[in-house]
């Protein structure tokens, strides 16, 4: 389970989970040098995603996040006496949904079990899940990193569960605090092969995953509010070897704590191992403050979950039209985006890669180069976009829903420079103000006459005072010190507050000096 | 398959019911008694026979994705032991 | 005019009808046979200013001629097992100490809005579990009856169990009809331990919503009551399709009083071997002989039938029950309701609660349960189980094609003296051993008063239809009914 923050085992057992590694041929970049040789590190992941939908998996309860403790709660999610669950179909779509979308098996025949154990937030005395017949089987996500290579991991499959409660610890020094506004929401549990090498590459696979599940509607991906979780499986091994014992890191709930955890949790094992000690299986926890992973001793104790078919719930039966009309529905995913990306403007894998990452980045993109047909520069679209753009973004914290620049108006502003109206360099200023304003560019240019001169007559005469006022620079210039020209340049724009078209202020003051 | 009293100490563990250390044994003993009844099930031949899951021949049916239900908190709370500012309250956890 | 208290069902809507009593009158009646019975401990909870308030309710509809139906006006009990809003409602556990929910089973919601007036709770074997109604937190229910003769006369009797308090209250004219619930014999063993008609329809026929759940894939609602017709007028308000049970049934309701016709003229009735155990005692065998041949009088073609899984019914039972217990009874952990036994820790509270909130029964079968179900375990008991059950649903299915409804006792024996059985749990498991088949197959059975042991008690004839057959079952256990003429009294 792993969602409430009681479990100190797998979900999914030795047997049902595949425990060879299909990756081959793994980078040797990768292997890290220890004192006695170099060691391998394999990861296997459980995602937790939160899925999309308005109420809860087997009731009519808000899966609104917040909210008064205990407010989003039907008294089925707070386990009350002769309360029983009926399957939400949202939570069965989304499922499929994300199935499809990992080009995994879809099993028409699926089975909610009960997951046995005592935790305070988890009301009914067990998780409803799903245990040896998961609603998806297997599947695949290619994942992309950052040096361009890209590599696969294999999906085992993904199953729907409840999630627990929440118990807060902080608010009473003797007393731990329940709040069941979580309690029976929607997850997907989506259990990774051990195809994963390095830190980097398990935060790849989450970002990548992430992105996959956003495309297709069916988990915010929201880290901060929990959405979306992992329990990192760790284990080293000398190259070529068999899989050592692993450690479940849970619910490490950020990229770059996926990357930590793996990174300081391989140290860890490594070092026991070149000591000759043994690695103990067991559940840690990551502690993002000092970046290192830690046993949960309070859990100690073995676990048997009792896993037995829900005799409130029949097997769930869906049929191949209901999967196929999900099917037909799906968007065009990231990896299929980003090829016709460059095949159609000619971008490079990693500019490509950069804009599909989000779908709404992607929407937002396509709208600037290509709206109604008139077609912008793709290249300077994307230069736009991840530039200046991502920046303002990222300086304002905002999500690019929120960006007060639309599509629209970063169109006009390449309008702009494309005909010549502005320079690329006012550009920048223009959509600063753009961004603070959320005014048109055309708008800004007019009403601060940044209008770029391109009048020869205009600029010949700025460019003939100043040769007249500097006969020592022109003298120098003729003697062939070329460097003087960008000094020249300089003058000219800053007598023309930067608006002089700056291919005619050189070519005039080529063919002046050149004399 | 004859239990011994390890094996109901973690059975009661695991069920969360407390017993004394000196009732283990008797519990055993008792437990041991109805297992051994229940075994006649041995007798049966049930290859290629499929466990029951459902009494009634019927589909699953799913809900529809609709808010309505909770805003209950007062009935949630109603006949908690010992709530406190909208929760429900235990021991504290140490983790 | 006899007592209003004696009055079926059927005859006190009659009565009210006619404008010869209020439904105020009929309830006072019943408030003061209750009073005067306290002895049996029948009651958890009584709730006169309810049933008063509801009377009046129903004398008001009726006065405006838009009476609901026939149980308007009829004063009902309640088992304990049924959530009642603003109600003690407790699965006659200590665990569930002071739980008054703040919603109402759809069971009982169907029976108010049915113009039914409620009298109160009534005692049951803690959780359901139970033959005998001995392990309820509010102590035994007494069984009205008493035996003339024989090694328990003179001695207090159980009433069966678990739906006891239902039963003795019928009985004892204390309630015109109960709700009970049977899980593998619960409402049909009680029944015939008190003279009285128990019920259980096919699985799914009554929402389990609302109703403490004690095994998920067994438990049924069902009626007592003292005649077959009042049992048909009971189950056709109780049951009916509720979308918030999955495991609910969206069949056409028939209407089962109707099926009384009192013909089963060519109706086939199987009689199964393997329901000759050792040990049956002869008065038992000899009134089943009795049942076949008052139906092949009437007209039935008898016909002998295998069940070849008969005797593994039970003890499959006794790992599916527990089973789904162990899982259904871990939300009673002293968190949002119910007893707290604060411990050292979380966990010292948890297992000191549910130590001193449960039962040694429920504690065992918990504890079966929970190692059934654990690893290493679950696929000789749990999983071979279900496939026990399997075999024995073929069973029944292949009897369909030779009978129409079968026809067995309802219980080993009478009624026993409270006290007895108690150390030997599989003795008291026993008790199940004619009415756990059909439970396990989901199958709709009746048990009908049919005769007196030689000690004077009341003994009962089971019969058993193919799911979804409660019209069948009715009309052959009216035809019963009037053969047997049952009329002794307690
Ligand atoms: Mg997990
Ligand atoms: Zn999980």
């Amino acid at each position: 389970m792993s969602d409430a923050s009681s479990t100190s085992e797998d979900d999914i057992p030795d047997h049902l989970v595949a425990h060879f590694t299909s990756r081959i041929g793994h980078n040797s970049a990768d292997l890290i040098e220890g004192e006695t040789g170099s060691w391998e590190i394999v990861i296997g992941m459980e995602v937790h995603a939160q899925v999309i939908s308005e109420s809860k998996l087997f009731s009519g309860a808000s899966t609104e996040f917040g909210g008064a403790p205990n407010s989003h709660v039907s008294l089925v999610d707070a386990a009350m006496p002769g309360m029983l669950p009926v399957l939400n179909i949202a939570a069965v779509r989304q499922a499929v949904r994300t199935g499809l979308g990992l080009e995994a098996q879809i099993n028409l025949r699926s089975v909610f079990d009960r997951k046995n154990y005592f935790y305070p937030d988890l009301p009914q005395g067990y998780q409803i899940s799903q245990f040896s017949d998961p609603i998806v089987g297997e599947g695949r996500v290619t994942v992309d990193l950052a040096d361009g290579e890209s590599f696969e991991v294999g999906i085992v499959r993904i199953h729907l569960e409840q999630d627990a409660g929440k118990s807060i610890h902080d608010r009473h020094p003797t007393r731990t605090y329940i709040d069941l506004n979580r309690s029976g929401v929607a997850l997907m549990e989506i259990v990774s092969k051990p195809d994963i090498r390095s830190g980097e590459e398990a935060a790849a696979y989450l970002a990548k995953l992430r992105s996959i599940l956003r495309y297709l509607g069916t988990c915010d991906g929201n880290m901060q509010e929990g959405s979306m979780r992992a329990d990192v499986n760790v284990s080293v091994r000398r190259p070529g070897e068999d899989l050592g014992t692993r450690c479940e890191i849970k619910n490490v709930n950020s990229l770059r704590s996926v990357r930590e955890a793996v990174d300081y949790e391989a140290r860890r094992q490594i070092e026991i191992l070149e000591e000759g000690g043994e690695i103990d299986q067991e559940t840690r926890l990551f502690d993002a403050d000092r970046g290192e992973t830690r046993s949960m001793r309070s859990k100690e104790e073995a676990h048997d979950y009792r896993y037995f078919p829900d005799p409130d719930l029949l097997p769930v039966e869906i049929d191949q039209a209901f999967v196929d009309e999900i099917k037909a529905s799906l968007p065009e995913l990231p990896d299929a985006k980003a090829q016709r990306f460059a095949a159609d403007f000619g971008l490079n894998a990693y500019d490509a890669g950069v804009l599909v990452a989000e779908r709404e980045t992607s929407e937002f993109y396509e709208a600037v180069v290509d709206p109604d047909g008139a077609k912008r520069d793709p290249k300077i679209a994307a230069n736009w976009l991840t530039g200046d753009f991502f920046r303002r973004l990222n300086a304002d914290d905002l999500e690019i829903a929120d960006s007060p620049v639309s599509a629209a108006q970063l169109g006009g502003l390449l309008d702009l420079i494309a005909d010549g109206t502005i320079s690329g360099k006012i550009a920048k200023d223009v959509f600063d103000e753009m961004f603070d304003t959320g005014k048109d560019a055309g708008d800004i240019v007019e009403a601060k006459g940044l209008k770029q001169i391109s009048d020869s007559g205009e600029i010949s005469a700025i460019v003939d005072q100043i040769i007249a006022d500097n006969p020592d620079q022109a003298d120098e210039y003729r003697g062939g010190n070329a460097k003087v020209a960008g000094w020249f340049t300089g003058q000219v724009m800053k007598a023309t507050q930067g608006k002089a078209n700056p291919q005619l202020v050189n070519e005039l003051l080529k063919r002046k000096l050149g004399g | 398959m004859a239990l011994d009293t390890d094996t109901v100490r973690r059975i009661a563990r695991l069920a969360r019911i407390h017993v004394d250390d000196g009732e283990l044994a008797p519990l055993a003993d008792e437990l041991n008694n109805i297992l051994g009844w229940i075994e006649q099930l041995d007798e049966v031949d049930t290859e290629g026979v499929a466990p029951m899951t459902s009494v009634v021949e019927m589909v699953q049916r799913l809900r529809a994705d609709e808010v309505n239900d909770g805003d209950l908190q007062e009935d949630v709370l109603a006949n908690a032991p010992d709530p406190a500012d909208g929760f429900f309250t235990v021991p504290k956890v140490v983790e | 005019m006899s007592a209003l208290t004696d009055l079926t069902i059927a005859q006190a809507g009659d009565g009210l009808d006619k404008g010869e009593f209020t439904a105020r009158e009929l309830t006072d009646a019943y408030l003061s046979a209750m009073a005067d019975a306290q002895a049996l401990n029948a009651y958890t909870a009584e709730t006169p200013d309810r049933a008063c308030a509801m009377a009046d309710a129903s004398d008001a509809r009726r006065a405006k001629g838009a009476a609901a139906g026939p149980l308007d006006g009829i004063p009902l009990a309640i088992k304990d097992l049924f959530c009642t809003e603003g109600v003690l409602s407790t699965a006659g556990s200590h665990i569930l100490d002071g739980f008054e929910p703040r919603y109402e089973s759809t069971v009982t919601q169907n029976l108010w809005d049915a113009g039914a007036v409620m009298l109160g709770k009534v005692n049951m074997d803690e959780f359901a579990m139970g033959s005998a109604n001995i392990t309820s937190h509010y102590g035994p229910t007494i069984n009205p009856w008493k035996a003339k003769s024989g090694d328990a006369a003179g001695k207090d009797l159980v009433p069966g169990g678990s739906s006891g308090g239902s039963a003795a209250a019928v009985a004892a004219r204390i309630a015109a009809g109960a709700t009970g619930t049977d899980t593998g014999g619960s409402i049909r063993q009680p029944g015939a331990f008190c003279g009285i008609v128990g019920m259980k329809p096919t699985y799914g026929r009554c929402s389990r919503w609302g109703v403490i759940a004690f095994a998920s894939s067994l438990d049924q609602a069902g009626p007592l009551a003292r005649t077959v017709e009042d049992s048909a007028l009971m189950l056709q308000a109780m049951a009916g399709y509720d979308p918030k049970d999955s495991t609910s049934i969206d069949q056409p309701m028939p209407d089962f009083a109707a099926a009384l016709t009192g013909d089963i003229r060519g109706l086939r009735v199987g009689v199964p071997a393997e329901y000759r155990m050792d040990g049956t005692p002869p008065e038992i065998e000899a009134l089943w002989q009795q049942g076949i041949d008052w139906l092949r009088d009437a007209g039935a073609a008898i016909v002998d039938i295998s069940l070849p899984h008969t005797k593994y019914a039970l003890p499959a039972y006794y790992i599916v029950a527990p089973a789904e217990a162990s899982s259904n009874l871990a939300r009673y952990d002293g968190v949002r309701y119910g007893l707290r036994v604060e411990g050292e820790d979380l966990t010292d509270t948890y297992e000191r609660t549910r130590a001193a909130g449960f039962g040694a029964e429920v504690q065992r079968r918990i504890m079966i349960g929970t190692y059934v179900l654990s690893a290493g375990y679950y696929d000789a008991y749990y999983l071979k189980a279900q496939r026990v059950r399997t075999r024995i649903a073929d069973d029944f299915r292949n009897a369909w094609d030779s009978c129409d409804v079968i026809l067995t006792p309802t219980t080993p024996s009478a009624a026993f003296a409270i006290g007895e059985k108690m150390d030997d749990p599989i003795a008291m498991y026993l008790n199940d051993i004619f009415t756990v088949p059909a439970s396990m197959a989901g199958l709709p059975a009746i048990s009908v008063p049919a005769g007196l042991s030689g000690d004077g008690l009341p003994l009962g004839l089971h019969l058993i239809a193919p799911a979804f057959g409660e019209e069948t079952l009715f009309r052959t256990a009216g035809v019963l009914e009037d053969a047997a003429a049952f009329d002794a009294r307690p």
